[in-house]
């Protein structure tokens, strides 16, 4: 897998995974006509303003409302549209999750949710815009399917994927400077879960922005403790590409999960009953334990709430101790 | 164009022919909804057997009208009508809400097409019917949204979304159907959260408003007509109706909003309904 070279991180570019969204959701539009964008108030933040520019006749502005922007979604949908909705994922769709759950999923309309602003790495907004729980309500409605891209080209490779493939989507992205750690050569396939890094003493699972703490904390184990971590990027949280998780399970003999999410009901989870179902070993998840974030710079909070580099190292160390056991 | 008698007729006693089917599908389900599925049977009628452009063979038929039943629990009515209009077997009513059904409790767009939505959690039905009407719009398609709301369901906040949102692209392609039979589950609709003065409200959202009496088949194809001249804004029809129409011992009584008739009380409704037909034929 050719990435970027994630060890230099002052020549690692830094950019938000929404720019992603944005730059994906232009071309996704150049592909197809079909492909809308509608935004409740927040068409910058969210970064659908640049496909409002190009394709200003299939843009709809429709104000602060969150439900309607699923609702209205289904109804384009229903003619053939495929509507991209936009907003924070705090909202969208931790606001509309019924309408998610009924007009989405239950009725099997092709809207596609961008849920921007995800996680505590949104910083100084505080708890109230930080979404830490939209992975779990979301890949527990039926037919839904998750994806979490790592950084800012795979966010853009996911858009304009997920445009072209038939199915309610959730698509979850962040506000902050991110590091690039794919390239535009390294290969992208939704429900295809990547080996970023090689190794068998301990599987580390992670998706989102948190894949760069990982590879980093792989590459430290190795130079401080001499052991060989397999780094998993688990972009589609559902449906969850299995077998490179019990081949990594298989090899490893032990897992760590990584998300900016809380523990319950996240990425980590979904690994853990298919492991527990399939082949079980120890797991340590990294992750929000079953708390409320705050303002804070956005590294700070990762740190905080036990997402850093240093965590993640921890969390391995008790893994592959449980292992030995 | 003014409906002839014969037209007005035939259409009264498809209502007729509706409610009765209610009434049958309600007893065999043993739960269900009684008040408002009998109280909109003469819109039903007058929607798919003279206004909606539609085919029973071919519900997917890409220029047919649509037509939203937000209010999904009133679903037995759209059920007798797609029945009689021939959708699918009139047998089929006896299935309602059994297990394997396609004719569920709230219903399923999957599962029964035609239905256009899956309806029940309430305040969507505008909402969704904005957006088709938006595309019909933006691809330039002469098909209509037309979209069946109960009174209570004007408390759901997302509704108000959709009435802001109607007017803002200017859907004059949608025309939403108000249910106003004053009552909800916990009682009279002014009682719980009072919506009055509810037209006033549609006008202040910059939406054309017509009110007509929901149970005369004739006023209410005309107000429909009304409504479709309107230009560069929604319409919205208040139909005023009483819940529970047709049946004396359901009319105007809020409680039978959400139970239905046990077998004794069907076999009561539905003679007063046959005897209500004798009476339109003799009076024809």
């Amino acid at each position: 897998m050719r990435l970027a070279d994630y060890r230099n991180k002052e020549a690692l570019k830094q950019v938000p995974t929404r720019n992603g969204f944005g730059e994906g959701l232009i071309e996704a539009g150049k592909a197809d006509p079909n492909v809308l964008g509608i935004c409740a108030d927040l068409s910058e933040s969210t970064r659908m303003e640049g496909f409002k520019k190009a394709f200003p006749e299939r843009y709809f502005q429709i104000g602060v409302s969150e439900q309607m922007l699923v609702a209205m979604g289904g109804g384009l949908a229903e003619s053939g549209k495929i509507p991209w909705i936009a907003s924070y994922a705090m909202f969208n769709p931790g606001r509309s999750w019924e309408q998610v759950r009924t007009i989405m999923a239950l009725n099997e309309m092709n809207v596609k949710i961008a849920g921007a602003h995800a996680g505590v790495s949104v910083g100084p907004d505080g708890a109230t815009h930080q979404a830490i729980e939209d992975i779990a309500i979301m890949r527990v409605i039926p037919h839904m399917l998750v994806v979490v891209p790592c950084d800012a080209i795979q966010t853009k490779k996911a858009t304009v994927q997920l445009s072209r493939m038939w199915g309610p989507t959730y698509l979850r992205f962040g506000r902050e400077k991110s590091p690039v750690v794919t390239s535009e050569e390294t290969p992208f396939e939704l429900g295809k879960a990547q080996v970023f890094r090689d190794g068998d003493d301990c599987a580390i699972v992670a998706c989102g922005i948190l894949v760069y703490n990982a590879l980093v904390a792989a590459n430290e184990l190795s130079e401080e403790d001499g052991v060989e971590c397999r780094v998993v990027n688990n972009h589609t949280v559902k449906p969850m590409d299995e077998a490179t998780i019990l081949a990594a399970a298989r090899d490893c003999g032990t897992v760590v999960t990584v998300e900016e999410h809380q523990i319950h009901g996240g990425m980590g989870a979904a690994v853990a009953e298919t492991l527990a179902q399939q082949y079980p070993v120890p797991i340590e998840f990294v992750g929000v334990n079953d708390r409320f974030g705050q303002s804070g710079d956005p590294n700070e909070l990762i740190e905080h709430y036990g997402m850093g580099i240093g965590s993640i190292k921890e969390a391995t160390r008790r893994a592959i101790k449980r292992k030995q056991r | 164009m003014a409906l002839s008698p014969e037209r007005v007729l035939e259409l009264k006693l498809r209502a007729n022919d509706i409610r009765q089917g209610i009434i049958r599908e309600l007893v065999a389900a043993g739960s269900g909804h009684s008040a408002g599925p009998l109280d909109m049977s003469d819109i039903f009628a007058a929607l798919y057997f003279h206004i909606l452009r539609h085919d029973p063979k071919q519900p997917d038929w890409p220029q047919r009208d649509r037509l939203i039943l937000s209010c999904g629990h009133i679903a037995p009515v759209r059920y007798s009508a797609m029945a009689y209009a021939g959708y699918f077997p009139l047998e089929e009513l006896l299935t309602l809400r059994k297990f394997g059904t396609r004719l569920q409790g709230h219903p399923e767009r999957v599962r029964l097409p035609g239905t256009e939505t899956t309806s029940g959690p309430l305040g969507e039905g505008l909402a969704q019917g904005v957006g088709m009407a938006l595309a019909a719009k933006a691809d330039g398609k002469a098909w209509r949204v037309y979209v069946v709301t109960s009174d209570a369901e004007h408390q759901c906040g997302l509704h108000w979304e959709a009435v802001l949102t109607g007017a803002k692209f200017k859907l004059d392609n949608l025309i939403s159907i108000v249910d106003r039979n004053v009552i909800q589950i916990d009682g009279n609709t002014e009682e719980v959260m009072p919506l009055e003065p509810l037209a006033d409200k549609y006008r202040a959202f910059n939406w054309a408003v017509f009110e007509c009496d929901g149970n005369d088949v004739a006023a209410f194809i005309e107000t429909v007509e009304s409504a479709k001249q309107v230009e560069g804004k929604p319409a919205v029809i208040i139909a005023h109706t009483l819940p529970g129409k047709g049946v004396s011992f359901m009319e105007g009584d809020y409680l039978w909003h959400g139970k239905p008739p046990n077998r004794e009380q069907g076999e009561i409704a539905l003679r007063e309904l046959s005897a209500e037909r004798e009476r339109i034929l003799a009076h024809a």
